[in-house]
Protein backbone atom coordinates (compact mmCIF):
# COMPACT_ATOMS: atom_id res chain seq x y z
CA UNK A 1 0.00 0.00 0.00
CA UNK A 2 0.94 3.20 -0.70
CA UNK A 3 2.36 3.14 -4.47
CA UNK A 4 2.46 6.39 -5.81
CA UNK A 5 3.19 7.05 -9.28
CA UNK A 6 3.40 10.59 -11.12
CA UNK A 7 2.74 10.44 -15.57
CA UNK A 8 3.41 13.54 -17.01
CA UNK A 9 2.21 15.94 -14.57
CA UNK A 10 1.86 19.42 -14.87
CA UNK A 11 -0.11 22.26 -13.64
CA UNK A 12 -0.02 25.85 -14.94
CA UNK A 13 -1.33 28.31 -12.86
CA UNK A 14 -3.46 30.96 -14.74
CA UNK A 15 -1.59 33.28 -15.73
CA UNK A 16 1.65 31.97 -14.69
CA UNK A 17 4.15 32.62 -16.91
CA UNK A 18 5.77 29.30 -17.21
CA UNK A 19 4.18 25.86 -15.39
CA UNK A 20 4.61 25.62 -11.79
CA UNK A 21 5.02 22.08 -12.57
CA UNK A 22 6.12 20.68 -15.80
CA UNK A 23 5.89 17.39 -16.89
CA UNK A 24 7.04 14.99 -13.89
CA UNK A 25 7.11 11.27 -14.17
CA UNK A 26 8.58 9.49 -11.10
CA UNK A 27 7.70 6.48 -8.86
CA UNK A 28 7.74 6.50 -5.74
CA UNK A 29 7.59 2.82 -3.88
CA UNK A 30 5.97 2.03 -0.96
CA UNK A 31 7.68 2.41 2.21
CA UNK A 32 9.88 4.85 0.59
CA UNK A 33 10.59 8.28 2.29
CA UNK A 34 10.96 10.77 -0.93
CA UNK A 35 12.14 14.42 -0.08
CA UNK A 36 11.14 16.96 -2.97
CA UNK A 37 14.32 19.29 -2.22
CA UNK A 38 14.67 22.43 -3.69
CA UNK A 39 14.81 26.53 -4.08
CA UNK A 40 11.06 28.16 -2.92
CA UNK A 41 9.47 28.39 -6.12
CA UNK A 42 10.65 25.78 -7.65
CA UNK A 43 7.05 23.59 -7.65
CA UNK A 44 7.99 21.70 -4.72
CA UNK A 45 5.08 22.12 -2.83
CA UNK A 46 2.97 22.32 -5.71
CA UNK A 47 3.68 18.68 -6.86
CA UNK A 48 3.24 17.51 -3.27
CA UNK A 49 -0.62 18.89 -3.10
CA UNK A 50 -1.67 17.36 -6.62
CA UNK A 51 -1.58 14.21 -4.66
CA UNK A 52 -4.37 14.85 -2.03
CA UNK A 53 -5.67 17.08 -4.84
CA UNK A 54 -5.37 20.67 -3.43
CA UNK A 55 -4.41 21.20 -6.64
CA UNK A 56 -5.52 19.58 -9.65
CA UNK A 57 -3.27 18.79 -12.27
CA UNK A 58 -3.24 20.91 -15.32
CA UNK A 59 -1.89 17.54 -17.63
CA UNK A 60 -0.94 13.90 -17.20
CA UNK A 61 -2.24 11.71 -14.13
CA UNK A 62 -1.30 10.68 -10.75
CA UNK A 63 -2.37 7.16 -9.53
CA UNK A 64 -1.96 6.06 -5.98
CA UNK A 65 -2.11 2.20 -5.82
CA UNK A 66 -2.51 1.86 -9.64
CA UNK A 67 -5.96 3.54 -9.42
CA UNK A 68 -6.17 7.41 -11.37
CA UNK A 69 -6.43 9.73 -8.00
CA UNK A 70 -8.78 11.44 -10.20
CA UNK A 71 -11.42 9.07 -10.76
CA UNK A 72 -11.77 8.87 -6.61
CA UNK A 73 -13.69 11.27 -4.47
CA UNK A 74 -11.78 14.04 -3.45
CA UNK A 75 -12.89 14.18 0.19
CA UNK A 76 -12.27 10.25 0.13
CA UNK A 77 -8.85 10.54 -1.31
CA UNK A 78 -7.83 12.82 1.32
CA UNK A 79 -8.97 10.83 4.36
CA UNK A 80 -6.75 8.07 3.15
CA UNK A 81 -3.75 10.16 2.82
CA UNK A 82 -1.95 11.71 6.11
CA UNK A 83 -1.02 15.15 5.47
CA UNK A 84 1.18 17.15 7.74
CA UNK A 85 1.64 20.96 7.03
CA UNK A 86 4.21 23.54 8.36
CA UNK A 87 3.21 25.39 11.82
CA UNK A 88 0.69 22.22 12.38
CA UNK A 89 -2.30 23.55 11.16
CA UNK A 90 -3.93 21.85 14.48
CA UNK A 91 -7.30 23.37 14.97
CA UNK A 92 -7.14 25.84 18.31
CA UNK A 93 -10.91 25.20 19.35
CA UNK A 94 -9.71 21.51 19.75
CA UNK A 95 -8.15 18.86 22.27
CA UNK A 96 -5.02 17.25 21.69
CA UNK A 97 -7.37 14.43 21.65
CA UNK A 98 -10.02 15.72 19.65
CA UNK A 99 -7.64 17.03 16.89
CA UNK A 100 -5.74 13.25 16.58
CA UNK A 101 -9.56 11.63 16.18
CA UNK A 102 -10.35 14.27 13.04
CA UNK A 103 -9.65 11.76 10.25
CA UNK A 104 -10.84 8.52 12.60
CA UNK A 105 -14.22 10.84 12.85
CA UNK A 106 -14.62 11.45 9.56
CA UNK A 107 -13.89 7.65 8.63
CA UNK A 108 -17.16 6.97 10.83
CA UNK A 109 -15.16 4.55 13.53
CA UNK A 110 -16.88 3.52 16.79
CA UNK A 111 -16.20 5.59 19.81
CA UNK A 112 -14.13 3.05 21.23
CA UNK A 113 -11.96 2.05 18.76
CA UNK A 114 -10.95 6.31 18.54
CA UNK A 115 -10.23 6.67 22.22
CA UNK A 116 -8.09 3.43 21.77
CA UNK A 117 -6.42 4.73 18.51
CA UNK A 118 -6.07 8.39 20.18
CA UNK A 119 -4.27 6.98 23.41
CA UNK A 120 -1.70 4.65 21.50
CA UNK A 121 -0.98 7.31 18.69
CA UNK A 122 0.25 10.17 21.34
CA UNK A 123 2.44 7.28 22.93
CA UNK A 124 3.62 6.44 19.65
CA UNK A 125 5.34 10.12 19.16
CA UNK A 126 5.85 10.16 22.61
CA UNK A 127 3.72 12.75 24.14
CA UNK A 128 2.06 10.60 27.15
CA UNK A 129 -1.76 10.86 26.72
CA UNK A 130 -2.81 11.14 30.05
CA UNK A 131 -0.73 14.43 30.71
CA UNK A 132 -1.64 15.39 26.79
CA UNK A 133 -4.94 14.22 25.73
CA UNK A 134 -6.97 17.30 26.91
CA UNK A 135 -4.57 20.24 26.42
CA UNK A 136 -4.65 22.77 23.37
CA UNK A 137 -2.51 23.07 20.97
CA UNK A 138 -2.12 26.95 22.34
CA UNK A 139 -0.68 24.33 25.52
CA UNK A 140 1.72 23.05 23.73
CA UNK A 141 5.35 24.35 22.45
CA UNK A 142 5.68 24.17 18.27
CA UNK A 143 8.06 20.57 18.48
CA UNK A 144 4.83 18.78 20.42
CA UNK A 145 2.13 20.41 18.21
CA UNK A 146 4.24 19.14 15.53
CA UNK A 147 4.10 15.93 16.89
CA UNK A 148 0.44 16.20 17.59
CA UNK A 149 -0.33 16.94 13.80
CA UNK A 150 2.34 13.79 13.11
CA UNK A 151 -0.24 11.91 15.29
CA UNK A 152 -3.10 13.56 13.50
CA UNK A 153 -2.08 12.47 10.04
CA UNK A 154 -1.48 8.90 11.14
CA UNK A 155 -4.69 8.38 12.76
CA UNK A 156 -6.28 6.63 9.98
CA UNK A 157 -4.09 4.67 9.18
CA UNK A 158 -2.60 6.38 5.89
CA UNK A 159 -0.56 4.07 3.60
CA UNK A 160 0.67 7.56 2.33
CA UNK A 161 2.05 10.59 4.41
CA UNK A 162 2.44 14.23 2.52
CA UNK A 163 4.40 16.50 4.69
CA UNK A 164 5.01 19.61 3.68
CA UNK A 165 8.36 21.33 5.63
CA UNK A 166 6.94 20.17 9.14
CA UNK A 167 9.63 21.19 10.94
CA UNK A 168 10.43 24.52 8.92
CA UNK A 169 9.47 26.62 11.37
CA UNK A 170 11.22 24.72 14.35
CA UNK A 171 14.75 25.39 16.20
CA UNK A 172 17.37 23.50 15.03
CA UNK A 173 17.68 20.84 17.96
CA UNK A 174 14.04 20.46 18.37
CA UNK A 175 13.86 19.96 14.48
CA UNK A 176 17.11 17.13 14.37
CA UNK A 177 14.79 15.28 17.48
CA UNK A 178 11.57 15.30 15.15
CA UNK A 179 13.61 14.05 12.17
CA UNK A 180 15.14 11.38 14.27
CA UNK A 181 11.48 10.39 15.61
CA UNK A 182 10.24 10.27 11.84
CA UNK A 183 13.14 7.41 10.73
CA UNK A 184 12.02 5.74 14.17
CA UNK A 185 8.52 5.56 13.03
CA UNK A 186 9.35 4.71 9.43
CA UNK A 187 11.36 1.77 10.88
CA UNK A 188 8.03 1.15 12.66
CA UNK A 189 4.99 2.14 10.34
CA UNK A 190 6.92 1.42 6.76
CA UNK A 191 4.64 4.46 4.91
CA UNK A 192 5.19 5.65 1.88
CA UNK A 193 6.42 9.62 3.08
CA UNK A 194 6.44 12.28 0.63
CA UNK A 195 8.16 15.16 2.39
CA UNK A 196 9.09 18.57 1.45
CA UNK A 197 12.05 20.72 2.18
CA UNK A 198 14.30 23.22 1.08
CA UNK A 199 16.60 22.40 3.70
CA UNK A 200 19.42 19.93 2.41
CA UNK A 201 20.55 18.52 5.57
CA UNK A 202 16.69 17.23 6.54
CA UNK A 203 16.46 16.16 2.68
CA UNK A 204 19.91 13.89 2.94
CA UNK A 205 19.23 12.62 6.57
CA UNK A 206 15.79 11.30 5.60
CA UNK A 207 15.65 10.93 2.55
CA UNK A 208 15.89 6.99 0.71
CA UNK A 209 15.80 8.96 -1.99
CA UNK A 210 15.67 12.87 -2.91
CA UNK A 211 13.50 14.78 -6.09
CA UNK A 212 15.33 17.46 -6.65
CA UNK A 213 13.48 19.96 -8.14
CA UNK A 214 14.63 23.20 -10.18
CA UNK A 215 11.54 25.47 -12.31
CA UNK A 216 8.98 23.03 -12.09
CA UNK A 217 11.19 20.00 -13.48
CA UNK A 218 12.82 16.78 -11.92
CA UNK A 219 16.40 17.66 -12.14
CA UNK A 220 17.65 14.70 -10.64
CA UNK A 221 15.86 11.58 -8.37
CA UNK A 222 18.31 9.86 -7.01
CA UNK A 223 19.86 8.30 -3.83
CA UNK A 224 21.33 10.84 -1.07
CA UNK A 225 24.79 9.09 -2.12
CA UNK A 226 24.56 9.29 -5.71
CA UNK A 227 23.59 12.86 -5.88
CA UNK A 228 26.40 13.43 -4.01
CA UNK A 229 28.84 11.50 -5.61
CA UNK A 230 27.35 11.84 -8.97
CA UNK A 231 25.09 14.92 -8.92
CA UNK A 232 23.43 15.58 -12.58
CA UNK A 233 24.76 19.36 -12.99
CA UNK A 234 25.69 22.16 -11.27
CA UNK A 235 22.82 23.09 -10.08
CA UNK A 236 22.38 19.66 -7.91
CA UNK A 237 26.16 20.01 -7.08
CA UNK A 238 25.86 23.76 -5.92
CA UNK A 239 22.25 22.76 -3.69
CA UNK A 240 23.72 19.89 -2.18
CA UNK A 241 26.95 21.30 -1.20
CA UNK A 242 28.61 18.41 -2.75
CA UNK A 243 32.26 20.20 -2.15
CA UNK A 244 32.16 20.41 1.99
CA UNK A 245 33.65 16.64 2.15
CA UNK A 246 33.60 16.51 6.25
CA UNK A 247 30.14 17.92 5.83
CA UNK A 248 28.97 14.89 3.52
CA UNK A 249 30.60 12.24 5.44
CA UNK A 250 28.48 13.26 8.36
CA UNK A 251 25.29 13.07 5.87
CA UNK A 252 25.73 9.21 4.30
CA UNK A 253 24.96 6.33 6.48
CA UNK A 254 27.24 3.44 6.30
CA UNK A 255 25.06 1.44 5.28
CA UNK A 256 25.51 3.57 1.53
CA UNK A 257 29.29 3.13 1.11
CA UNK A 258 29.85 -0.28 3.28
CA UNK A 259 30.72 -3.38 1.61
CA UNK A 260 29.10 -6.84 1.71
CA UNK A 261 30.41 -9.51 4.23
CA UNK A 262 32.82 -11.69 2.37
CA UNK A 263 31.90 -15.45 2.24
CA UNK A 264 34.89 -16.13 4.47
CA UNK A 265 34.25 -13.58 6.75
CA UNK A 266 35.16 -14.64 10.37
CA UNK A 267 33.87 -12.73 13.71
CA UNK A 268 36.98 -10.76 13.86
CA UNK A 269 38.96 -7.88 15.90
CA UNK A 270 37.33 -5.12 14.04
CA UNK A 271 35.90 -2.05 15.92
CA UNK A 272 31.86 -2.10 15.22
CA UNK A 273 29.34 0.59 14.14
CA UNK A 274 25.82 0.41 13.02
CA UNK A 275 24.73 0.36 10.00
CA UNK A 276 22.51 4.20 10.54
CA UNK A 277 25.81 5.72 12.05
CA UNK A 278 27.18 8.55 9.34
CA UNK A 279 30.43 7.69 7.29
CA UNK A 280 32.14 11.01 9.47
CA UNK A 281 31.26 8.70 12.43
CA UNK A 282 33.25 5.86 11.02
CA UNK A 283 35.92 8.25 9.69
CA UNK A 284 36.62 9.19 13.20
CA UNK A 285 36.32 5.49 14.60
CA UNK A 286 38.97 4.64 11.87
CA UNK A 287 41.58 7.35 13.14
CA UNK A 288 40.98 6.63 16.88
CA UNK A 289 41.54 2.91 16.65
CA UNK A 290 43.60 2.70 13.75
CA UNK A 291 41.73 -0.45 12.87
CA UNK A 292 42.00 -1.01 9.14
CA UNK A 293 38.29 -2.17 8.27
CA UNK A 294 35.40 -1.47 10.61
CA UNK A 295 32.71 -4.43 11.16
CA UNK A 296 28.90 -2.43 10.38
CA UNK A 297 25.91 -3.63 12.28
CA UNK A 298 22.31 -4.14 11.32
CA UNK A 299 20.57 -5.11 15.02
CA UNK A 300 23.70 -6.79 16.43
CA UNK A 301 24.25 -8.89 13.20
CA UNK A 302 27.40 -8.23 11.07
CA UNK A 303 26.02 -7.20 7.77
CA UNK A 304 29.25 -5.66 6.04
CA UNK A 305 32.63 -4.33 6.17
CA UNK A 306 34.11 -0.99 5.74
CA UNK A 307 37.46 0.29 5.07
CA UNK A 308 39.09 3.94 4.47
CA UNK A 309 39.49 3.02 1.18
CA UNK A 310 34.88 2.85 1.05
CA UNK A 311 34.97 6.18 2.36
CA UNK A 312 37.76 7.89 0.03
CA UNK A 313 35.28 6.31 -3.05
CA UNK A 314 32.21 8.04 -1.57
CA UNK A 315 33.59 11.25 -1.79
CA UNK A 316 36.23 11.07 -4.53
CA UNK A 317 33.44 10.88 -7.45
CA UNK A 318 31.72 14.09 -6.81
CA UNK A 319 34.57 15.54 -6.72
CA UNK A 320 36.10 14.97 -10.09
CA UNK A 321 34.01 17.37 -11.60
CA UNK B 1 -35.80 54.33 42.36
CA UNK B 2 -38.78 55.32 44.31
CA UNK B 3 -40.63 54.96 41.88
CA UNK B 4 -38.67 51.66 40.28
CA UNK B 5 -39.73 50.34 43.97
CA UNK B 6 -43.60 52.01 43.74
CA UNK B 7 -44.77 50.59 40.63
CA UNK B 8 -42.60 47.57 39.86
CA UNK B 9 -45.32 46.39 37.50
CA UNK B 10 -45.22 49.33 35.18
CA UNK B 11 -41.58 49.15 34.68
CA UNK B 12 -41.61 45.41 34.16
CA UNK B 13 -44.15 45.65 31.34
CA UNK B 14 -41.73 48.43 29.69
CA UNK B 15 -39.18 46.37 30.01
CA UNK B 16 -40.62 43.26 28.38
CA UNK B 17 -41.68 45.66 25.67
CA UNK B 18 -37.77 46.84 25.26
CA UNK B 19 -36.81 43.42 25.23
CA UNK B 20 -39.03 42.31 22.79
CA UNK B 21 -37.92 45.05 20.39
CA UNK B 22 -34.25 44.25 20.96
CA UNK B 23 -34.76 40.50 20.59
CA UNK B 24 -36.89 40.80 17.41
CA UNK B 25 -34.37 42.97 15.89
CA UNK B 26 -30.91 41.23 16.79
CA UNK B 27 -32.72 37.91 15.63
CA UNK B 28 -33.49 39.71 12.23
CA UNK B 29 -30.06 41.62 12.44
CA UNK B 30 -28.37 37.95 12.98
CA UNK B 31 -29.92 36.35 9.91
CA UNK B 32 -29.08 39.46 7.87
CA UNK B 33 -25.48 39.60 8.62
CA UNK B 34 -24.51 36.25 8.08
CA UNK B 35 -25.49 35.68 4.53
CA UNK B 36 -24.27 39.02 3.80
CA UNK B 37 -20.70 38.55 5.32
CA UNK B 38 -20.56 35.23 3.88
CA UNK B 39 -21.09 36.51 0.56
CA UNK B 40 -18.45 39.20 1.40
CA UNK B 41 -16.12 36.96 2.03
CA UNK B 42 -16.78 35.03 -1.44
CA UNK B 43 -17.38 37.67 -3.50
CA UNK B 44 -14.51 39.99 -2.69
CA UNK B 45 -15.08 43.47 -4.65
CA UNK B 46 -18.62 43.47 -2.78
CA UNK B 47 -16.52 44.36 0.22
CA UNK B 48 -16.12 47.98 -0.28
CA UNK B 49 -19.34 48.76 -1.16
CA UNK B 50 -21.05 47.05 0.78
CA UNK B 51 -19.18 47.92 4.09
CA UNK B 52 -19.00 51.64 2.79
CA UNK B 53 -23.04 51.22 2.78
CA UNK B 54 -23.69 50.14 5.83
CA UNK B 55 -20.96 52.41 7.13
CA UNK B 56 -22.86 55.39 5.84
CA UNK B 57 -25.93 54.21 7.36
CA UNK B 58 -24.31 54.14 10.72
CA UNK B 59 -23.64 57.81 10.87
CA UNK B 60 -27.10 58.93 10.04
CA UNK B 61 -28.37 59.85 13.57
CA UNK B 62 -30.95 57.96 14.59
CA UNK B 63 -34.23 60.21 15.35
CA UNK B 64 -33.48 61.18 11.90
CA UNK B 65 -32.96 57.46 10.46
CA UNK B 66 -36.43 56.52 12.59
CA UNK B 67 -38.71 59.66 11.04
CA UNK B 68 -37.29 58.38 7.50
CA UNK B 69 -38.61 54.90 8.26
CA UNK B 70 -42.07 56.45 9.58
CA UNK B 71 -43.71 56.76 6.35
CA UNK B 72 -42.92 53.21 5.52
CA UNK B 73 -43.65 51.36 8.05
CA UNK B 74 -45.91 53.67 10.58
CA UNK B 75 -45.61 55.09 13.72
CA UNK B 76 -44.79 51.93 16.08
CA UNK B 77 -42.32 49.68 17.04
CA UNK B 78 -41.46 47.85 13.41
CA UNK B 79 -39.97 51.45 12.22
CA UNK B 80 -37.52 51.68 14.95
CA UNK B 81 -36.78 47.75 14.92
CA UNK B 82 -36.11 48.62 11.14
CA UNK B 83 -33.53 50.85 12.18
CA UNK B 84 -32.38 48.73 14.99
CA UNK B 85 -31.37 46.12 12.54
CA UNK B 86 -30.01 48.80 9.73
CA UNK B 87 -27.82 50.32 12.41
CA UNK B 88 -26.52 46.83 13.58
CA UNK B 89 -25.86 45.16 10.53
CA UNK B 90 -22.12 47.27 9.98
CA UNK B 91 -21.33 45.84 13.16
CA UNK B 92 -22.47 42.06 12.91
CA UNK B 93 -21.59 41.84 9.21
CA UNK B 94 -17.68 43.23 9.80
CA UNK B 95 -17.23 41.37 12.77
CA UNK B 96 -18.22 38.02 10.80
CA UNK B 97 -16.02 38.78 7.51
CA UNK B 98 -12.89 39.94 10.14
CA UNK B 99 -13.55 36.52 12.34
CA UNK B 100 -13.71 34.64 9.40
CA UNK B 101 -10.31 36.30 7.80
CA UNK B 102 -8.56 35.73 10.97
CA UNK B 103 -9.06 31.91 10.75
CA UNK B 104 -5.44 30.45 10.31
CA UNK B 105 -5.12 29.61 6.39
CA UNK B 106 -3.16 26.53 7.76
CA UNK B 107 -5.30 25.58 9.71
CA UNK B 108 -8.49 25.79 6.96
CA UNK B 109 -5.95 23.83 4.46
CA UNK B 110 -5.42 21.17 7.16
CA UNK B 111 -9.27 20.77 7.28
CA UNK B 112 -9.37 20.70 3.55
CA UNK B 113 -6.11 18.44 3.51
CA UNK B 114 -7.89 16.05 6.07
CA UNK B 115 -10.82 15.44 4.13
CA UNK B 116 -13.50 17.40 5.68
CA UNK B 117 -16.48 18.56 3.19
CA UNK B 118 -17.65 21.82 2.68
CA UNK B 119 -20.09 21.41 5.58
CA UNK B 120 -17.65 19.63 7.88
CA UNK B 121 -15.23 22.66 7.65
CA UNK B 122 -18.14 25.15 8.01
CA UNK B 123 -19.64 23.38 11.07
CA UNK B 124 -16.49 21.95 12.57
CA UNK B 125 -13.97 24.51 11.91
CA UNK B 126 -14.99 28.29 10.58
CA UNK B 127 -18.13 28.03 12.69
CA UNK B 128 -16.39 27.41 16.39
CA UNK B 129 -13.30 29.13 15.07
CA UNK B 130 -15.21 33.07 14.22
CA UNK B 131 -18.09 32.44 17.12
CA UNK B 132 -16.43 34.33 19.85
CA UNK B 133 -15.35 36.96 17.61
CA UNK B 134 -18.79 37.29 16.39
CA UNK B 135 -20.41 36.97 19.65
CA UNK B 136 -18.47 40.04 20.57
CA UNK B 137 -20.31 41.53 17.34
CA UNK B 138 -23.55 40.38 18.53
CA UNK B 139 -22.87 42.20 21.80
CA UNK B 140 -21.91 45.71 20.45
CA UNK B 141 -25.25 45.08 18.47
CA UNK B 142 -27.24 44.46 21.18
CA UNK B 143 -25.66 47.49 23.57
CA UNK B 144 -26.23 49.72 20.07
CA UNK B 145 -29.80 48.20 19.85
CA UNK B 146 -31.00 48.76 23.68
CA UNK B 147 -30.00 52.54 23.08
CA UNK B 148 -32.26 52.88 19.72
CA UNK B 149 -34.86 50.76 21.53
CA UNK B 150 -34.95 53.83 24.26
CA UNK B 151 -35.79 56.40 21.33
CA UNK B 152 -38.28 54.48 20.06
CA UNK B 153 -40.65 55.78 23.05
CA UNK B 154 -40.97 58.92 20.93
CA UNK B 155 -42.37 56.80 18.09
CA UNK B 156 -45.08 54.74 20.06
CA UNK B 157 -43.10 51.68 20.16
CA UNK B 158 -43.16 51.85 24.47
CA UNK B 159 -40.12 50.56 26.34
CA UNK B 160 -38.04 52.27 29.02
CA UNK B 161 -38.02 55.04 27.22
CA UNK B 162 -41.35 55.93 27.93
CA UNK B 163 -40.35 56.38 31.31
CA UNK B 164 -37.81 58.77 30.30
CA UNK B 165 -39.43 60.87 27.90
CA UNK B 166 -42.87 61.51 30.22
CA UNK B 167 -40.81 62.53 32.78
CA UNK B 168 -39.33 64.91 30.77
CA UNK B 169 -42.90 65.95 29.82
CA UNK B 170 -44.48 65.84 33.57
CA UNK B 171 -41.22 67.20 34.70
CA UNK B 172 -41.09 63.79 36.78
CA UNK B 173 -37.82 63.36 37.58
CA UNK B 174 -38.19 59.99 39.65
CA UNK B 175 -39.47 58.77 36.35
CA UNK B 176 -36.65 59.52 34.39
CA UNK B 177 -34.34 58.38 37.14
CA UNK B 178 -36.18 55.20 37.35
CA UNK B 179 -35.92 55.25 33.34
CA UNK B 180 -32.02 56.12 33.01
CA UNK B 181 -31.30 53.18 36.13
CA UNK B 182 -33.28 50.80 34.40
CA UNK B 183 -31.71 51.08 30.40
CA UNK B 184 -28.50 51.12 32.27
CA UNK B 185 -28.99 47.83 34.45
CA UNK B 186 -30.76 46.36 31.21
CA UNK B 187 -27.80 47.32 28.74
CA UNK B 188 -25.16 46.17 31.79
CA UNK B 189 -27.01 42.66 32.73
CA UNK B 190 -27.14 41.57 28.50
CA UNK B 191 -23.39 43.17 28.01
CA UNK B 192 -22.70 40.43 31.20
CA UNK B 193 -24.81 37.57 29.98
CA UNK B 194 -23.49 38.21 26.50
CA UNK B 195 -19.64 38.86 27.99
CA UNK B 196 -20.14 34.77 29.51
CA UNK B 197 -21.88 33.33 26.34
CA UNK B 198 -18.49 34.51 24.78
CA UNK B 199 -16.18 33.47 27.07
CA UNK B 200 -17.80 29.65 27.04
CA UNK B 201 -17.21 30.06 23.31
CA UNK B 202 -13.68 29.79 23.28
CA UNK B 203 -12.50 26.53 25.27
CA UNK B 204 -8.87 27.01 23.96
CA UNK B 205 -8.28 30.20 26.05
CA UNK B 206 -10.67 29.46 29.37
CA UNK B 207 -7.75 26.87 30.60
CA UNK B 208 -4.71 27.78 31.65
CA UNK B 209 -1.79 28.10 29.43
CA UNK B 210 0.73 24.93 30.34
CA UNK B 211 3.82 26.27 30.06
Amino acid sequence: MGNLQFDDVSLRFSGGARPAVNRVTCQVNSGEIVVILGPSGCGKTTLLKMVNRLYEPTGGNIFLDGVNIRHLKATTLRQQIGYVIQQSGLFPHMTVAENVAVVPKLLKWPKPQIQARIDELLALVKLPPGEFRDRYPAQLSGGQQQRVGIARALAGNPGIMLMDEPFGAIDAITRTALQDEILRLQSQLQKTILFVSHDVEEALRLADRILVMGQGEVVQFDTPFNLLTRPANNFVYNLLGADDMVRQLGLLRVASAMMALPPNYSNGHNPTLSHRDSLRDALSLILRTGAPALTVLEDGDPVGLLTLDHIRQSTVVGNGR
Amino acid sequence: MSYLISTPGDVLTLLLQHLRMTGIALGIAIALAVPIALLVTRVRWLAVPVMGGLGILYTIPSLALIIFLVPLFGLNATSVIVAMVLYTQVILVRNLTVGLAGINPAVLEAARGMGMSVSQRWWRVQVPLVLPVFLAGVRIAAIVAIAIATIGAKFNAGGLGKLLFDGIQTNRYDKIVAGAIAVAALALVINGLLLALEHYAQPQRRSQPGQ
